[in-house]
């Protein structure tokens, strides 16, 4: 077993060190009925490196990969060029293969990194700090969404209409635990976000509101009127990126009264990976710092007065306060994080404003193309990457005919909103930087047949 | 100037020879790298200068509508062209430990060889490079990958279902006390209590607590285990059920835990098992005959997808029948006809109703399923046997190699399992754990899981894994013999050891009194 570097006479020899007669009686504590006297019945054996390769290989090529057809998927997870130099760096054994920094000597590669990252994020969402990282965008808003509830002693969360449902949907199950009531209802197929309806719904047991900007439909939500009157009420304004590179060319959530920004790391250095792992992105105000969830990085220095980085205000985290702690969360999404931070830099603040206008063009460039096919309406009146077609009918099979055509064609929104029959004719489409005016034509083309 | 090192400080390490340099003037020790901040390495004031990827220009003008919306001036972000980037993270990993360098014995962390096939079959772009929400039919082949890895973790654990997504060991706990409560819930019996024995690991009673539970301990008897009587005496109607460790965090497997796991459903309670140290038993012992309930297993501990410095983990949640209607969407599922569908929202009410709902967007750690697979299939079942086996032969070659010269507390209870751990008894007055493994540091080695579990004190958990040569558990070994020398005969160099380390003890009070969490040395140069 390749993997495997004990030989027998090894074992014979550690065995009479340890006084053991044979590798079974290291195994006594197990009750002779709960032992396996053979292998697990059913399994096969161990194989080697070109044996494996071969099938995952042939599991591989039973999918249709992102690269290999014109796609238009978004909706929370977007596909970006990643730089090579990015998955060259992460696989350097010393991030790939090292633990959480907890012995801070010999950990300062990832601690400097995490520091920096920090430093990223916070500039990007226009907050004073931000966290090492969440598991994902989603659970990322609900921790936000709970420490809002500490933070103001409430427990009614007010969610505006356009937060991705999937992310609604984890808050919803979260919340059924914890006592809190969520207020959120499923967007309108409009052409602007409904504002009025989220300030309509702040009371004062209100605790927060939750903004998508831009929104699951695509749409630019105005959030100054709703920071107002979020903070009128004593609430916190809690804002969702699922897409970062939409702040390259949109004011930052946190210069626009957020005070709590959370997002979806994903689109910078991770890769799409059918969702998943990806990168949860937590930033607020400083005053909050001790209800924060999730590890933070803090500067310092060593026993020589030499500057160094190491993981702080751990008393807020499980392996200090158990029951008491402000999540339980323990692992985080580190090397996703090495990632997005490599891509930024390799971008800097400026080459995330020129990503940001190239995705814009592509998909005004989508938009204006797609809304020629007969038919075909374009719901939104402000857009990123991302826009709602209307179609004469059921997108969902539609996208189903698109693929046979091998054709990507977005995201149905009746496979966000299985049942709600008003938004049946809702496409989600989203063009990036990778998309290219031939894939744009190809769906026009394809989609006109398909609907003709 | 970006100062090497702003704090002023330069390398010296005691008097030097005559006629040899003590310091240099980059700060920099041959291949004893300094790195500064991104921040620092920019140009001051010009952050925009530099950018390592090119673009097409745009050929279009924001649309009109956005205007309001735009961003006044682009994120105050340094950008470095590729061999600044390259040349910044290629310096920093260099002052990191990690697995591919020498033993990781981190206990209850199971620090194990990340093979690189794993990582090679995750970036097939057939993996790698799809949406989680194309159409069904062009993403069989993830489906179906899922489905094989779903199969094996419920045979390797004798246990009915698995729900895939939990995106990490916590996040698996949620999982198993969520499908607890919807069960007893959907019984009419909600219940109010969870017990968890002290030496569990924190995120245990975190769990409990952030799903709404009083958390109460159960105590542990003078060998290391779970006190039984005193668990039947707790045992009643308002116990939701247990969370136990087993192998436990003492390294020693819970001998009754099929009498514990008969007492709590005798009183209507389910069973939770924390799989942190799964590759103990992984092929010697199914959970599910233990009568366990839930159980998370840590892809990136047993199954060695990459800890990559705190994560991506991914904690996927095997169930009993019991517990299986209640599991979170989406939900894998194969049918009968040897097909696999993936059960969300829209199928749940006919097919899956008795769900507690979604725990995060999209499907799980599809990028771990695809390394964890290809770790399943290398090793097989003869395989992945034999990696429980050398697990536990190193680890108790360690206590028995050890405990002559460092307090073993259940040394005299038999066996360890994987993982071995010792006390600070008998160190020399003002010694400590601490010392022991900063000194760890010095040797070359990553020091052991210090001060956990809680039950031991001064703990030192010794997880060596089956990846350890013997040659190389030999040098750890001798280190460790070393170490607990000189901490029994006070030697002070110890503590204040690691003195050859990339950076000396860190001031952590200071860290948590005054927190710098984000660089901000532009802003007060503007003040």
């Amino acid at each position: 077993m390749r993997y495997l570097p004990l030989t027998p006479s090894d074992r014979s020899a550690m065995l009479a060190t340890i006084g053991a007669g044979s590798l079974d009686d290291l195994f006594v504590d197990v009750p002779a009925e709960a032992r396996l006297a053979g292998l697990v019945p059913g399994l096969p054996l161990h194989a080697s490196e070109m044996a494996v390769d071969r099938h995952m290989s042939a599991l591989a090529a039973k999918n249709v990969d992102a690269g290999s057809v014109p796609f238009f998927l978004g909706a929370g997870a977007y596909r970006h060029h990643v730089p090579a130099s990015v998955d060259h760096l992460i696989q350097r054994g010393e991030f790939l293969t090292s633990y959480t920094p907890y012995q801070p000597e010999i950990a300062q590669g990832t601690l400097q990194v995490l520091f920096e990252f920090q430093t990223q994020v916070a500039r990007l969402f226009g907050t004073d700090i931000a966290n090492a990282s969440m598991y994902d965008g989603s659970t990322a808003c609900w921790e936000a969404v709970a420490m809002a509830g500490r933070v103001t002693k409430r427990s009614r969360a007010v969610l505006c209409r356009g937060l991705h449902p999937h992310y609604v949907a984890t808050i919803r199950t979260m919340a059924q635990f914890t006592g809190d009531t969520v207020d959120c209802r499923n967007p309108r197929l409009e052409p602007l976000p409904d504002i009025a309806g989220v300030i309509d719904a702040i009371d004062g047991e209100t605790s927060c509101v939750v903004v998508q900007y831009p929104d699951i439909l695509g749409r630019v939500t105005d959030l100054a009127p709703i920071a107002g009157a979020a903070h009128a009420m004593g609430a916190l304004l809690i804002v969702v990126v699922t897409e970062p590179v939409a702040l390259g060319m949109l004011e930052a959530p946190g210069n626009l009264g957020a005070d709590i920004v959370v997002g979806e790391g994903q689109s910078l250095g991770v890769g799409l990976q059918f969702g998943g792992p990806y990168l949860g992105l937590f930033g607020c105000n400083e005053k909050f710092v001790r209800q924060m969830p999730g590890r933070l990085c803090g500067e310092t220095v060593d026993a020589d007065g030499k500057r160094g980085f190491v993981l702080t205000l751990s008393t807020r985290e499980q392996h200090i306060r158990r029951e008491k702690a402000t999540s339980n969360i323990c692992t985080n999404s580190g090397l996703c994080a090495l990632a997005f931070s490599i891509h930024m830099t390799l971008l800097g603040g400026e080459g995330l404003a020129r990503l940001a206008r190239l995705n814009h063009a592509r998909a005004q460039a989508a938009a204006a193309r797609l809304a020629q096919v007969p038919g075909v309406r374009v719901l939104n009146e402000t857009f990123f990457n991302e826009f709602t077609l209307v179609l004469p009918r059921d997108a969902g099979a539609v996208v189903e005919k698109l693929a046979e055509r091998y054709v990507l064609g977005g995201v149905p929104l009746a496979r966000l909103y299985p049942g709600v029959s008003e938004l049946g004719t809702g496409l989600l489409v989203t063009a990036t930087e990778t998309t290219s005016l031939e894939d744009i034509e190809a769906l026009a083309i394809a989609l006109q047949e398909v609907l003709a | 100037m970006s100062a090497v090192n702003p704090s002023g400080w330069r390398p010296k390490q005691g008097a030097a020879a005559p006629g040899q340099p003590s310091e240099t003037a980059s700060g920099d020790r041959g291949l004893s790298l300094e790195e500064p901040l991104i921040f620092e390495l920019a140009a001051p004031g010009d952050f925009g200068a530099k950018c390592g990827v090119d673009f097409d220009e745009p050929d279009t003008d924001p649309s009109p509508s956005l205007a309001r919306f735009l961003r006044k001036a682009p994120p105050a972000l340094p950008g470095l062209t590729e061999p600044e980037t390259v040349r910044h993270y290629t310096r920093l990993s260099r002052q990191n430990y990690a697995i591919d360098l020498g033993p990781f014995p981190l206990g209850s962390c199971t620090m194990k060889h990340n093979p690189r096939l794993n990582e090679k079959m995750a970036r097939l772009p057939g993996f790698a490079d799809i949406h989680p929400l194309q159409p069904h039919a062009t993403v069989r082949g993830a489906y179906e990958a899922m489905a094989q890895l779903a199969d094996w973790l419920t045979r390797l654990t004798g246990m009915a279902t698995v729900a895939l997504t939990p995106k990490a060991g916590a996040h698996g706990e949620l999982c198993g006390l969520l499908c607890i409560r919807a069960a007893q819930v959907a019984k009419g019996d909600a219940r109010s209590v969870v017990l968890v024995p002290e030496s569990a690991h924190g995120t245990n009673p975190a769990t409990a607590a952030f799903a709404g539970y009083r958390v109460e301990n159960i105590p542990a008897t003078a060998d290391g285990r779970v006190d039984l009587a005193a668990l039947k005496a707790r045992l009643g109607p308002d116990v939701a059920g247990v969370m136990i460790t087993n192998p436990n965090t003492c390294g020693l497997f819970e001998r009754e835990m099929k009498a514990i796991s008969d007492a709590v459903h005798a009183a209507g309670g389910y069973v939770y098992c924390d799989g942190a140290n799964f590759n103990a038993i992984v092929g010697k012992v199914r959970p599910g005959d233990l009568g366990i309930d839930a159980m998370h297993i840590n892809l990136h501990k047993t199954f060695s997808t990459p800890h990559g410095g705190g994560g991506p983990g991914s904690g996927p949640v095997v169930l009993s029948a019991a517990l299986a209607p209640f599991a979170p969407l989406p939900f894998v599922t194969r049918q009968a006809d040897g097909s696999v569908r993936l059960i969300e929202e829209a199928d749940a009410p006919a097919d899956h109703p008795q769900t507690f709902g979604r725990m995060c967007a999209f499907h799980g750690q599809m990028g771990m399923y695809t390394r964890a697979l290809t770790y399943i299939l290398s090793h097989g079942a003869d395989g992945l046997r034999q990696v429980a086996e050398d697990a536990v032969l190193n680890a108790n070659y360690v206590l028995r190699s050890l405990d002559d010269v460092l307090d073993a507390p259940f040394a005299a209870s038999g066996p360890c399992m994987h993982e071995a751990l010792f006390s600070d008894a008998g160190l020399a007055e003002g010694f400590t754990t601490l010392d022991i493994a900063k000194g760890l540091i010095d040797e070359g080695f990553h020091p052991m899981t210090v001060y956990f579990p809680l039950v031991v004190h001064g703990a030192m958990l010794v997880e060596p894994t089956e990846t350890e040569s013997k040659a190389g558990l030999d040098r750890f070994i001798a280190s460790m013999r070393s170490l607990a020398a000189r901490a029994k005969t006070g030697d002070e160099l110890l503590k204040s050891a690691p003195h050859f380390a990339p950076r000396r003890r860190l001031d952590e009070t200071q860290a948590a009194r005054r927190p710098v969490l984000a660089w901000r040395g532009d802003v007060a140069a503007s003040d």
